[in-house]
């Protein structure tokens, strides 16, 4: 058996538990540069606040309906996140955490405990000792798991949190229950295709042959429909290291001029090559993206990427940094105001464990070079070594104007007693 | 070449930077005669945090708790996985504020009960938004 822990509208539940006054009223939290709205608690959504609504247009509504609108305070939600997980890692050997506010873990030879009050546990526990109220999904594979929690989210009253799908019959019904679009993994494209082949529910999914699932799909889809079909395919991937780093930001105003550009792209680079080493990893692979404002009217929507390989795995600050500017210079276009930037590297590789190349190698200075780097901006709290090409002097800030504090990451930002 | 000298560490599962690391390696040198007593350094950390989890920290604001040594300042460890009960210091949310008070239950009855004459004793009724945020294990402060 598997449990899936998925904590309640996370980012909204993280800021009630250091300002208790909104609980019970309508929260939403804004995404980065306070664009739109990406997390609400359920007072918000009764309101039908959309999400991913843009904030400039639904400011009027918000403050017509008493919406507490605040700034993502990631720095927070990272830190009551690891609370959460390593809380969790105490109900079960095996657990892998799949995003900021869910985590699967695996029940194995937990028969004989009665699983009900095994996740009620874990529930309780969450919820008293960091604040964070949760929904648990159980069920003998992980996309049965999903379909159990979306379940006990949807009918808190009832549920009390938790659904067990411990019986065929359960199974059928939850699967009966459950809209095609609403399946794990189930993208908007591949509704529609199946719902042209008659699937409306998860159930008729999985009474397609699995070979014609195979055959017009693909592994994956055929994979989801055995797990859903009560046969485990989908294996807890345990402490995988992300496949894939990111840094990616929408600029508070756009720009039109290379330098600045130049300057974001090797800031962006700096970021994942510090997170590549931070997992111990290299990359194989670099992707510069710049796109302009989608929703401008008067110019055209301009988005353009560039692949670069390396000839050799690196999590090297200056190779990357160089190689992410060489990429700018070849798709930056004169005039477009550019709104986006981001840096994503990826083929990645364990740094204990990787190909050799005959003819070319990382530069053997570079590593303690790095290690210098790390620590010093680690042990002064922010990022006081940089490289020459990324500005020293202008700090480039989030729009961040409703911030919460830093809770539990700034002792100065501590919350304060009377 | 002998193994001897080689030295496993266990690493402290804690941010702190509490561990002396002595390593002599495997050096040709005389040995450090301090390695066989090698021990760790004291960890605030470890002495006063038992849930790490559970644990966070806040500042105290005013003058309520002065008997019970909590002055204005400073620096408050809180556990939210220890029961609430009678006579424990908790940090509790009420009617909008947070509040740090001493605990009297006596049946379904609680009270809080400030550590200065000068404040008054609160009683719960149905009345008051009222929720007991953590207990207070220790406070820090700057002398």
């Amino acid at each position: 058996m598997f449990a899936l822990v998925d904590c309640n509208n996370f980012y909204a539940s993280c800021e009630r538990v250091f300002n208790p006054k909104l609980e019970g009223k309508p929260v939403a939290i804004l995404s980065n540069n306070d664009g739109c709205v990406i997390s609400m608690s359920d007072e918000a959504k009764k309101l039908q606040l959309p999400f991913g609504a843009p904030i400039f247009k639904w400011e009027q509504f918000c403050k017509k309906n008493n919406i507490t609108v605040l700034s993502s305070n990631y720095p927070l939600y990272g830190d009551m996140s690891a609370r959460v997980m390593n809380i969790l890692e105490d109900f079960s050997p095996e657990t892998e955490v799949y995003s900021i506010d869910e985590s699967f873990l695996k029940l194995e030879g937990f028969e004989n405990y009665n699983l009900t009050e095994y996740a009620a546990k874990m529930r309780s526990r969450v919820l008293k000792w960091t604040g964070i109220p949760t929904c648990v999904g159980v069920a003998s594979t992980k996309a049965l798991c999903k379909v159990a929690n979306k379940i006990a989210r949807s009918n808190l009253k009832q549920s009390k949190g938790i659904c067990i799908i411990d019986s065929e019959e359960n199974r059928v019904k939850a699967l009966k229950w459950t809209k095609i679009g609403n399946v794990w993994g189930i993208g908007s494209r591949l509704k529609i295709r199946l719902q042209d082949k008659g699937c409306i529910t998860a159930w008729d999914f999985t009474q397609l042959p699995s070979d014609w699932v195979l055959k017009n799909f693909s592994i994956v889809e055929w994979r989801l429909q055995k797990d859903l079909q009560g046969i485990s395919k989908i294996p807890l991937d345990g402490v995988s290291s992300k496949k894939m780093i990111s840094t990616t930001r929408s600029f508070e105003y756009t720009h039109t001029d290379i330098e600045n550009i130049k300057e974001r792209i090797s800031t962006f680079a700096t970021k994942c090559a510090e997170k590549l080493r931070y997992q111990k990893s290299s990359c194989h692979m670099l992707i510069v993206q710049l796109s302009s404002n989608r929703f401008e009217k008067n110019s055209q929507y301009h988005r353009k990427s560039k692949t670069v390989l390396f000839s050799h795995p690196t999590d090297s600050t200056l190779v990357i940094s160089n190689a992410a500017i060489e990429a700018v210079k070849t798709i930056f276009k004169n005039g477009v105001k550019y709104k986006k930037a981001g840096v994503i590297v990826s083929g990645l590789v364990p740094n204990d464990n990787f190909q050799l190349n005959l003819f070319s190698n990382e530069n053997p200075k570079h590593k303690p070079l790095m290690a210098s780097i790390d620590s010093l901006n680690k042990k002064f709290k922010s990022n006081k070594i940089k490289l020459g090409n990324q500005d020293l002097k202008r700090t480039w800030k989030m729009r961040q104007e409703r911030l919460s504090a830093k809770f539990t990451t700034n002792i100065k930002e501590i919350i304060t007693i009377k | 070449m002998s193994n001897k000298n080689l030295v496993f560490f266990t690493p402290k599962n804690s941010f702190g930077n509490g561990v002396i690391l002595i390593d002599a390696g495997i050096s040709a040198g005389f040995p450090s005669p301090a390695d066989d007593f090698k021990e760790t350094r004291i960890s605030l950390d470890d002495e006063l945090i038992t849930n790490k989890d559970a644990t966070f920290f806040a500042k105290v604001s005013g003058q309520s708790m002065i008997g019970a040594g909590l002055d204005d300042n400073d620096l408050l460890v809180i556990d939210r996985s220890i029961e609430p009960g009678n006579n424990k210091i908790a940090v509790c949310f009420l009617d909008g504020e947070f509040t740090v008070k001493r605990l009297r239950v006596e049946g379904t009855d609680v009270w809080l009960q400030p550590e200065n004459p000068a404040y008054p004793v609160i009683k719960i009724t149905e009345d008051n938004d009222f929720v007991i945020w953590g207990i207070v294990t220790s406070v820090i402060k700057k002398v």
